[in-house]
């Protein structure tokens, strides 16, 4: 008899989809169009998180400093014109702070061969502190005037589909299209997959780390601005928070795994979704926030342990990736 | 008789020379006796600080104003910054009972984290004092807004807003652990009892992140579209709850109370502007003030740490449409840290 191979992503496209009918049947109210609205729009910000967080680990990497990336840009573009800086002028240079931390990131990876995961750990904690340091008057840095229309961003909505949808929906299809459509994309697969058989085969191993980096610091950026846009302000805290963790579980949780090479945005999506309906439905329950983690905790372990059953592991599959 | 006239005119002389002698004194000045020890018992001493974090509007306000207070009379003041990082907070204040400081203004995280140290520091003879949240222990001093009634009069006023409507509202609390989130939700908890025609469709914590409170309040606003009114913990992160009620096009509809130290962008503004309609401030200049009253007194005094135990709490401004706009509501950091 044929063995039933499951993957994670179906594991959990399939949790998500037992998730969503139990809530459409039970809570009134859940399965309404503008409810399916709200729960994307509470989860874009953390979708394209998700994007980020995908390229790099699908390149077998892992970026810590992604909130970073997503706080201090944002809060600097809202702080400069604060002080009266033109708004092209302060998006430049976040975009510019944005560029250099990732370029930072992939030169002590690619170059140094610092452990990812020590050098965004430490690129992190240096963004945000300088940010705290030196860039920003408060933690909160407040919307000014001269930010009027740059709402549009993250509030409103463009064809009856609130605008953070839009703006998740416009990073799936590039980061698809560049990961799926482009040469760069298939080399970050590639190294993923197996980074010394992909320099031994004359792909630039080391321009194509940075990038992944670059990339991702790119659109974490992208992510804070329409976060910012979104409350109108700029909560830099937020670094402290534990985001960065659900980031890596939308990805991890999607069934793109640590080891590297597989996955896409699809399954940024499907992690995504997960999250987002366990969120909104637990709100519309007033769930408290207690039982709240409880439950999301829950979930994890019965796909982990799902997945593990499946799929046991044996000694070509255990390998780690090198994070 | 002979001694009759000698006492008068001993008197006399007396009289005489007693108001030869008084305006001589009045140019010469009068020694002020109590001043001198008052100044001696300040200079050189440590004050210290330890708020949960710096950068935001509250702690830099009490900082600010402690250190234009205490500062011209020769105080050394220091600051330990614990980030939002309960651990590194009680790290700081440990370390700090071994540096033996004159006094410590502490901003407590929760109820229970630093109460032992505290008890600990005022046995070595620290002063300790207990700035807007407090802890399990009552130390030389608490000063800094009364929750209770903060939550209380939060949620009077949503009531009223409610009156004639729907009578649905929903509460957005701080993070659970916190005393400043657990009392203010016993405020709220006090006036709804007397008005059980109120119905609370949603209490969560949204962890005092404005990004949180503003996807909470997205979903129950799609789930409750005549909601009357929201009772929110604290204006920094009901600008998340602001935003989420615009976004629905409800401003106006939904009556949005919050409450916070009464700085004028994360304040008066935003009830001008119609984000909130009541913010209960705690004016945190005042506080600072009375902070430094009390150290000053404490140092001056020389009564023994831990022997006496007080409180001040912060008379509140009601912050609305109608006061938002005066001078004197609200307060500007950068003007303070001048």
């Amino acid at each position: 008899m044929k063995r039933v191979r499951v993957s994670q992503q179906e594991i959990v496209f399939a949790v998500f989809a037992a998730l969503f009918l139990t809530f459409s049947v039970f809570l009134n109210g859940f399965l309404s169009a503008d409810n399916m609205l709200t729960l994307l729009q509470n989860v874009a910000v953390l979708g394209i998180l998700g994007l980020a967080m995908a390229i790099v680990v699908i390149g077998r990497g892992i970026d810590l400093s992604l909130i970073a990336a997503l706080a201090v840009p944002a809060g600097l573009v809202l702080q400069m014109v604060q002080n009266g800086h033109s708004l092209p002028a302060s998006l430049l240079a976040a975009g510019l702070l944005a560029i250099a931390v990732g370029l930072v990131n992939g030169w002590l990876i690619a170059y140094a061969e610092v452990p990812p995961l020590f050098a965004t750990l430490a690129t992190g904690l240096f963004v945000a502190g300088l940010g705290q340091a030196a860039l920003f008057q408060l933690d909160v840095v407040q919307w000014s005037d001269g930010m009027a229309g740059f709402e549009r961003l993250g509030q409103g909505s463009i064809l009856g589909i609130p605008t953070s949808i839009v703006m998740f929906a416009i990073a799936c299809v590039v980061v698809f299209v560049l990961l799926r459509q482009t040469r760069w994309g298939a080399y970050i697969y590639a190294i993923g997959d197996n980074p010394f058989a992909a320099r031994v085969t004359g792909i630039p191993s080391r321009p194509v780390i940075v990038l992944q980096y670059v990339l991702a610091a790119l659109i974490g950026c992208f992510a804070g601005l329409v976060l910012a846009a979104s409350v109108n302000s700029m909560p830099t805290r937020i670094f402290n928070s534990t985001l960065i963790y659900d980031v890596i579980l939308v990805v991890v949780l999607g069934g793109i795994g640590l080891s590297g090479g597989r996955g896409g945005v699809v399954n940024v999506i499907i992690g995504t979704l997960l999250i987002g309906t366990m969120l909104n439905g637990m709100t519309i329950l007033n769930v408290p926030y207690a039982g709240q983690n409880l439950i999301k905790g829950l979930v994890l372990l019965i796909a982990v342990i799902t997945d593990t059953l499946l799929n046991p592991r044996n000694e070509e599959t255990a390998q780690q990736g090198d994070i | 008789m002979a001694s009759v006239h000698k006492f008068a005119l001993g008197s006399i002389a007396a009289l005489a020379l007693s108001a030869a002698a008084a305006p001589a004194l009045a140019q010469q000045g009068l020694d002020e006796p109590f001043q001198k020890p008052f100044r001696e018992a300040l200079a050189g001493k440590t004050v210290a600080y330890v708020p949960v974090a710096m950068n935001f509007d509250l702690t830099e306000g009490w900082y600010a104003g402690l250190k234009k207070e205490l500062e011209p009379y020769g105080v050394k003041f220091v600051i330990r910054d614990p980030n939002w990082n309960t651990n590194a907070g009680a790290q700081a204040v440990t370390s700090l009972i071994s540096e033996k400081p004159a006094v410590m203004v502490i901003h407590n995280p929760d109820v229970q984290t630093y109460a032992k140290l505290l008890q600990r520091a005022e046995n070595e003879g620290i002063y300790v004092i207990q700035i807007n949240m407090g802890s399990a222990y009552r130390s030389s001093a608490f000063v800094g807004a009364n929750w209770i009634e903060i939550g209380e009069r939060q949620t009077e006023g949503v009531v009223k807003a409610c009156q004639g409507k729907s009578n649905k509202i929903a509460i957005i609390q701080g993070a659970l652990s916190a005393a400043a989130s657990a009392y203010t939700l016993k405020g709220v908890e006090n006036v709804l009892a007397k008005h059980p025609e109120i119905k609370v469709v949603s209490s969560q914590a949204a962890d005092w992140d404005a990004a949180k409170a503003k996807a909470i309040t997205q979903t129950v606003l799609k789930q409750n579209p005549d909601l009357c009114g929201i009772v929110g913990f604290w204006d920094g992160m009901d600008i998340g709850t602001a935003a989420a009620i615009k976004e629905a096009g409800l401003t106006g509809k939904v009556f949005l109370a919050t409450s916070g130290g009464g700085e004028r962008k994360g304040a008066c503004e935003l009830v001008k502007n119609g984000s909130f309609d009541l913010d209960m401030s705690y004016d945190v200049p005042t506080q600072a003030a009375q902070m430094a009253g009390t150290i000053k007194w404490l140092l001056s005094s020389g009564v023994k740490a831990g022997s006496v135990k007080g409180s001040e709490y912060t008379t509140l401004i009601p912050i609305t449409r109608e006061n938002a706009d005066n001078q004197m509501t609200c307060w500007n950091l950068s003007d303070l840290k001048k």
